[in-house]
């Protein structure tokens, strides 16, 4: 196996996520495509750690970092969320403009 | 390296199955117009990804991944969806009418991203492929070198954490917490 | 000591306008509304007069101090250089003498006089404006300067002649001095002029070493410059034809008159003339004559005119205008120091006479001397020291007049003019004679006036009697054979030939003179003592033929009036109001109305629609960007997140593609 297939893989799985956190209009939806950049970032990491090979495994617990951090932050995205859901009685992104000109 | 001898590694054949699945559902995840659905492929997704680490020789992070994301995220993204679902059932629709930007954005973005690594790594081969890397090599690197990064990483989800009932927690009217206060 | 004293003899210019200004600031809230300032800043003017005049007896260096304020290109030449500054030396400091001590027992006396006046503080601002401008004058080190003082002893003349000028006729007068002076000064200045561009220079004493030198360029314009600045003391010091204007002068306070118009303004002719003495002696000969001719001319036929006056101060007006003459006449025969001799010894019984002729209308209210009369005895200190004055004047020995007048006789006999010698007894025989018509009438028989007179205030009467002691004494500074103190002493000066002083009386002219002189006093005693004749036969005195010609004062004033002013006042104001109202004021206007034209294109074309159309544009531009700027802040963050991608999209292809 080279390790282009994988990088490769990563870049289109992280493209989709980009287009996702674009263009959904609900935020849940958002934080999904959010999950999908992180994890086509894990697996660039791993993939250089099965090049790399270091005595560490030093890729694989940066992705274990990555893994940990995006739970604490769908923690809070969530509830955030929930708490806008509550103000407005709605989920709409296109909605939460009040920083608007 | 040619294709031929890429496609006669078994490891390939499962390295396609495994990519048609992750992408084939990621690209549901941001088409779908059901929220349920949305949230359903990301499993697969991330379940397929796990089989790509066990390919890539990272069992122990594979197994964090099938954990930690498909166990508690995803249940935490399907809490989130059914709280903050309309009352009146059907969805509004959940995309942008105008996404024409958004797809170049994309596109322009994976080719810049493919030919980076294309340019740089070429056809550099993963090494030592199928000697599994062990978790004691993990847990040592862990409290070891990255001991620091760890203990951070358990504050940053602390913060989360007391953060989410932070802000979600319901705001009393004053009678309210009297009300409470009394009991 | 001597030499700190002419540094800082500016002093004396100074001083006087400093109280000027003083009294215009305040002197109306002060107790003697301003009279203070005045006889305070001369007080002090006096004193430092009398100590140069008492170095420079003793032996004082002449010398000039000046300071340059400003210079002129000529073409082709050095460039002529003003400078102001003050000369000291034995003429200047008896010019000093003598206007700083008259000035001060004037300003004493003139604070009883003018008490209860309508406007006090105007009164001593414009005298303490004249003493300074008359004290800029004497000590002017050169021509500019003098013209400078010369102008401001007009100015203040004016303000002063005119001070009562709720009265049209008084006012009048002020103009008719004013305008004779001016007509006059055109003569002064376009002679001054010639002597500076010809010479290069203004400075007096180096224009007299060039005359002294013989200075071709300067010989070549000296009588006709000569001739022009004579003019100019014609005008100041009244000489025929232009005396016209000092009878008329006499509508202004007595002290005015006392001071000005007896001792010190009129007397600034005759001092031009001595000052530039060497330049008409070396160069301008010719010039002198008319000097001569004129001063004869004046000394007796003003002197006449006395005799017909019933204002008393009309004949002491006269009468200066007639001894004038005696001294401009005497600087024309070559007679320096008998001039000035007789300017000094003047000043004294002049303004002695004056200010009791101001007592006397004081009393009586009225300057007229058919109110008057009798007043010898309720009048005893102004009576004595009135014919002290008027015994002076007649040139009786011991008194100061005679020592003047006799020496100037003899200067007349020294030059050989002997027909000016007999015109100048004969006038003394007629000053004389109107002197003491003029005593008699006022002091001596019944009182004729309405009120009841009595002497006046000490104020008023101490200055009389100082004046009087002056006019005793003041002679005897220049006695033949015995002492000539003044003599040398206005003989000192930087560029001069001193003469040596008469050692002994000259007979053929001290016996005429003084026979002339008791000869006048006889024959008035015996026509206008009251004791003698009635009334009735004192009025009708007359010489047939001669007198209805003096009281039209010759006609002149009439031959000026018809000749000059109604022509100017007619036809030529006309012509020149019709030329500044449609030529003059046609070129102003136009002036502006091109301008307003060309500012109109300016405004609209280049302002209003050029620059500010820049402006609004500019600002529409900024607003339009603006608004289309602020649509980037959507509020939506997706949008911030896909420009986000964008531009570092864009920024790794720029990175990468310009390695």
């Amino acid at each position: 196996m080279i390790v282009n297939q994988f990088l490769v893989l990563a870049a289109l799985l992280f493209a989709l996520g980009v287009y996702g956190l674009l263009v959904r209009r609900n935020a849940v939806m958002v934080l999904l495509a959010v999950e999908l950049m992180l994890n086509a970032v894990n697996i660039n990491l791993v993939a250089f750690e099965a090049v790399l090979r270091s005595s560490e495994a030093i890729g694989q617990v940066f992705a274990i970092f990555v893994i940990t951090v995006a739970a604490a932050e769908v923690g809070i995205g969530l509830a955030i969320v929930l708490m806008i859901f509550r103000n407005r009685a709605s989920a709409n992104v296109d909605e939460l403009n009040l920083m608007k000109w | 390296m040619n294709i031929g001898d890429w496609i006669g590694q078994p490891a390939n054949w499962a390295f396609i199955i495994l990519g048609l699945v992750v992408l084939g559902a990621a690209f549901r995840v941001v088409t779908s117009q059901n929220v349920i659905h949305a949230a359903l492929a990301l499993v697969a997704t991330l379940a397929g990804t796990a089989g790509l680490f066990l390919l890539l020789s990272a069992e122990f992070v594979a197994w964090v991944l099938v954990l930690v994301y498909i166990g508690a995220v995803i249940v935490l993204f399907l809490f989130g969806i059914m709280i903050t679902r309309a009352p009146t059932g059907r969805d509004v629709a959940l995309d942008h009418p105008r996404k024409a930007w958004a797809v170049l954005v994309a596109i322009g973005l994976f080719v810049v991203l493919s030919w980076g690594s294309l340019q740089a790594f070429g056809t550099t081969e993963l090494s030592n492929q199928g000697e599994p890397t062990s978790t004691e090599t993990v847990g040592i690197s862990l409290l070891g070198r990255f001991v620091i990064p760890f203990e951070a990483v358990s504050f940053v989800l602390l913060a989360a954490l007391i953060g989410g009932i932070t802000i979600a927690r319901k705001d009393l009217t004053p009678a309210e917490e009297e009300e409470r206060e009394a009991v | 000591m001597s030499e700190l004293l002419v540094d800082y003899a500016g002093l004396l210019l100074v001083l006087p306008f400093v109280a000027f200004l003083v009294i215009v600031l305040i002197g109306k809230w002060m107790r003697y509304q301003g009279a203070e300032v005045a006889i305070g800043a001369m007080a002090i003017n006096w004193l430092y007069a009398t100590a140069l005049l008492i170095y420079s007896f003793v032996g004082i260096a002449p010398r000039d101090v000046q300071f340059e304020i400003g210079r002129i290109g000529l073409i082709g030449g050095e460039p002529l250089v003003f400078e102001l500054g003050w000369t000291v030396d034995g003429l200047s400091s008896m010019m000093f003498a003598v206007v700083t001590t008259i000035s001060l027992l004037v300003f004493i006396y003139a604070v009883g006089y003018m008490k209860g006046d309508v406007r006090v503080p105007f009164f001593f601002a414009a005298l303490s404006l004249f003493a300074g401008s008359m004290l800029v004058l004497v000590a002017a080190p050169n021509l500019v300067q003098l013209i400078i003082g010369w102008e401001g002893v007009g100015l203040a003349s004016y303000l002063l002649i005119g001070h009562y000028w709720e009265k049209h006729e008084n006012s009048s007068a002020a103009m008719k001095a004013f305008y004779v002076n001016k007509v006059a000064d055109v003569g002064l200045i376009l002679g001054a002029v010639i002597l500076g561009v010809t010479t290069g220079t203004f400075r007096i004493n180096e224009i007299l070493h060039l005359a002294e030198e013989g200075a071709a360029a300067l010989g070549a314009v000296a009588v006709a410059a000569g001739l022009l600045i004579f003019f100019g003391a014609m005008g100041k010091s009244a000489q025929f034809p232009l005396h016209v204007w000092l009878p008329d002068a006499m509508a202004g306070p007595t002290p005015v008159s006392a001071l000005m118009h007896a001792a010190t303004m009129v007397t600034a002719g005759v001092y031009l003339i001595a000052r530039m003495f060497p330049f008409y002696e070396e160069m301008a000969a010719g010039a002198r004559t008319w000097v001569l001719w004129i001063g004869a001319a004046t000394l007796l036929v003003t002197g006449l005119l006395a005799l017909v006056q019933n204002d008393i101060k009309r004949v002491l007006a006269y009468s200066t205008v007639s001894q004038l003459g005696y001294m401009v006449a005497a600087l024309g025969a070559g007679g320096y120091a008998a001039g000035l001799f007789h300017l000094w010894t003047h000043a004294f019984f002049k303004a002695l006479l004056f200010l009791g002729a101001g007592s006397v209308i004081h009393a009586v209210h009225s300057n007229n001397m058919s109110d008057m009369g009798g007043l010898r005895k309720p009048m005893a200190t102004t009576y004595r020291t009135f014919v002290i004055g008027a015994l002076a004047l007649a040139g009786i020995p011991p008194l100061a007049g005679f020592f003047s007048k006799d020496e100037i006789l003899a200067t007349f006999n020294h030059a050989g003019a002997t027909a000016v010698l007999w015109l100048g007894v004969v006038a003394a025989f007629v000053t004389a004679f109107y002197t003491f018509r003029m005593v008699f009438l006022t002091f001596h028989g019944t009182y004729r006036g309405h009120g009841h007179p009595h002497e006046s205030p000490r104020v008023m009467t101490m200055p009389l009697v100082a004046l009087a002691v002056g006019a005793v004494t003041a002679g005897w500074v220049n006695i033949p054979g015995v002492y000539t103190g003044f003599h040398q002493l206005v003989e000192v000066r930087g560029v001069f030939r001193p003469e040596e002083a008469p050692t002994s009386f000259d007979l053929v002219a001290l016996i005429p003179g003084v026979i002339a002189g008791l000869l006048g006093i006889f024959l008035a005693y015996r026509i206008f003592n009251p004791d003698r004749a009635s009334q009735q036969e004192r009025d009708r005195f007359e010489i047939p033929a001669l007198y209805p010609l003096l009281r039209r004062k010759y006609y002149l004033d009439d031959i000026y009036w018809f000749g000059i002013v109604e022509p100017i006042k007619g036809p030529i104001a006309r012509a020149v109001n019709w030329t500044n109202n449609y030529v003059i004021d046609g070129v102003v206007n136009s002036v502006a109305g091109l301008s307003l034209f060309l500012s109109r294109i300016v405004y609209q074309g280049l302002d209003q629609r050029g620059i500010d159309g820049v402006v609004h544009g500019l600002s529409a531009a900024v607003d339009s960007a603006g608004g289309s700027l602020r649509r980037l802040q959507s509020g939506r963050v997706q949008q911030y997140a896909a420009g986000f991608v964008t531009g570092t999209l864009l920024l790794v292809i720029a990175l990468v593609v310009f390695r």
